[in-house]
């Protein structure tokens, strides 16, 4: 229950970490709410540790021209309380009350949850359904990717041993479009079984377009293409029908916490919740 | 590995220790510090008993490495009150049997701490969702909800 040995570097630049990532068998730390438990176990034995939480710049919200940035080490409390992300994006309230307990979201950031790509965890989900554009800092410079390209699976994503996740860009989605996030999970603060995010932009009573995104029904974050499709245009009592069967498709892990099929039933039904909930929030209704 | 020296404030005072940066956080308060209040249970980040202020916000001092503590604001259990002088959060958890074994309640105290300066806490479920990261095992945590409760009342003016 103590980590092997490592030598411990705290660069206080960008720059100053990219240097120290080149090594053989480096890690970054940030919020360590999952690194430091699977380096205890001895899970993972780096030889080298970044500690990237003295980079000041990596843990501020700003505006930007198309919508909102979030640095990498902004901690999932302070995402919840931030007044920008209130303002344009309420799901992400709604999402970090269900992330662990109160100690872990002082600690932990959204660039730790999205590189180590837990496929129930929220914010991958949240970036998935927001169309997040993921800011990627390298020794040759840097890049964006979408989340469909950055996660390939559990634990696997696009990010390079020596490159750093810097940050996330959230585009502004029209005013007045509802959202929504709601979750399955055994109790209070575990993974969730299965995780489900919703917008919807309504034009008088019919939905214009919707989005629509889980955790937990495969490998990585899904958005629910044919759903979205068939909500333009619908109304909310459409929703129920259009939902139906949503994960009939998909292969969901079978763990300790809940059977494929499980995963499987809950989809619709967190589906029609979540959606139906955005569409109330739609236009300043709620 | 080579020990460093960390120099971090706690309970206001500042302090210097030698450890190697691997160390826990738990464990340099405890075996290189001496303050021995803050309790070590599973090393994992699940059962809250480590729990601490790092900078002003709670923070599980197992899943911190000692080397991180450099600059470092912390605030133990020891920095609340002591048994002459007891914090009126400790009072509260005395007067209410809200703790048997003990081995838990420095972490509740230190969250405690906390949610009473952060979070709203209107019903007794908002409470026990406030506490969901600290797990004690001899209370049933009936009493450890009635003694806050009793403080959250005493915070808002509320007579009971």
């Amino acid at each position: 229950m103590k980590p092997a040995p490592f030598e411990y570097l705290r660069p206080g630049t960008l720059e100053e970490a990219l240097v120290a990532l080149d090594h053989d068998d480096a890690k970054i730390i940030a919020g360590g709410q999952t690194l430091v438990p699977m380096m205890n176990f001895r899970l993972v034995a780096p030889e080298r540790l970044v500690d990237i939480n003295g980079i000041a710049e990596l843990s501020r919200i700003n505006e930007t021209e198309g919508g909102i940035r979030i640095g990498a080490l902004v901690r999932h409390a302070q995402a919840a309380r931030d007044p920008l992300l209130k303002n344009a994006f309420p799901v992400v309230a709604d999402a970090m009350r269900h992330v662990a307990h109160l100690a872990v979201r002082n600690r932990g950031t959204i660039g730790g949850s999205l590189c180590h790509a837990d496929p129930s965890a929220e914010w991958p989900l949240l970036i998935s359904l927001l169309d997040g554009g993921i800011e990627i800092a390298g020794g040759s410079g840097t890049r964006t990717c979408t989340p469909g390209e950055f996660f390939f699976a559990p634990l696997m994503t696009d990010l390079a041993d020596d490159e750093v996740l810097t940050g996330v860009v959230l585009p502004r989605l029209p005013a007045g479009t509802g959202m929504a996030f709601d979750e399955i999970a055994q109790r209070a603060g575990d993974f969730a079984v299965v995780a489900c995010g919703a917008t919807v932009e309504m034009g008088g009573d019919r939905i214009v377009s919707a989005r629509l995104a889980f955790g937990g029904l495969s490998d990585v974050p899904v958005r629910m293409a044919d759903v979205e499709q068939a909500m333009a245009g619908a109304t909310v009592a459409d929703i129920a029908g259009a939902v139906a069967g949503c994960a009939d498709g998909l292969e969901p892990n079978e763990d300790m916490h809940a059977a494929a099929d499980y995963r499987r039933s809950l989809a619709p039904v967190l589906a029609r919740r979540v959606l139906t909930a955005a569409a109330g929030r739609a236009g300043g209704r709620e | 590995m080579t020990k460093i020296d960390i120099t971090l404030t706690v309970n206001g005072e500042e302090m210097t220790g030698r450890a190697e940066p691997r160390m826990l956080a738990s464990d340099f308060l405890r075996e290189v510090l001496g303050l021995t209040g803050t309790h070590v249970g599973c090393e994992q980040g699940v059962c809250g008993a480590c729990t601490i202020r790092l900078n002003g916000a709670t923070a599980r001092s197992c899943l911190l490495f000692a080397g991180q503590l450099e600059g470092a604001d912390v605030t133990t259990v020891e920095g609340l009150g002591s048994p002459r002088k007891m914090h009126r959060i400790q009072e509260a958890f005395r007067r209410h049997h809200a703790l048997q074994c003990g081995f838990c309640t420095p972490g509740f105290l230190m969250t405690v701490a906390e949610i009473l300066e952060t979070e709203e806490l209107r019903t007794d479920g908002d409470i026990r969702d406030a506490l969901s990261g600290n797990l004690c095992r001899c209370t049933g945590y009936e009493h450890i909800v009635r003694a806050v409760r009793e403080l959250v009342n005493e915070r808002d003016g509320v007579t009971a």
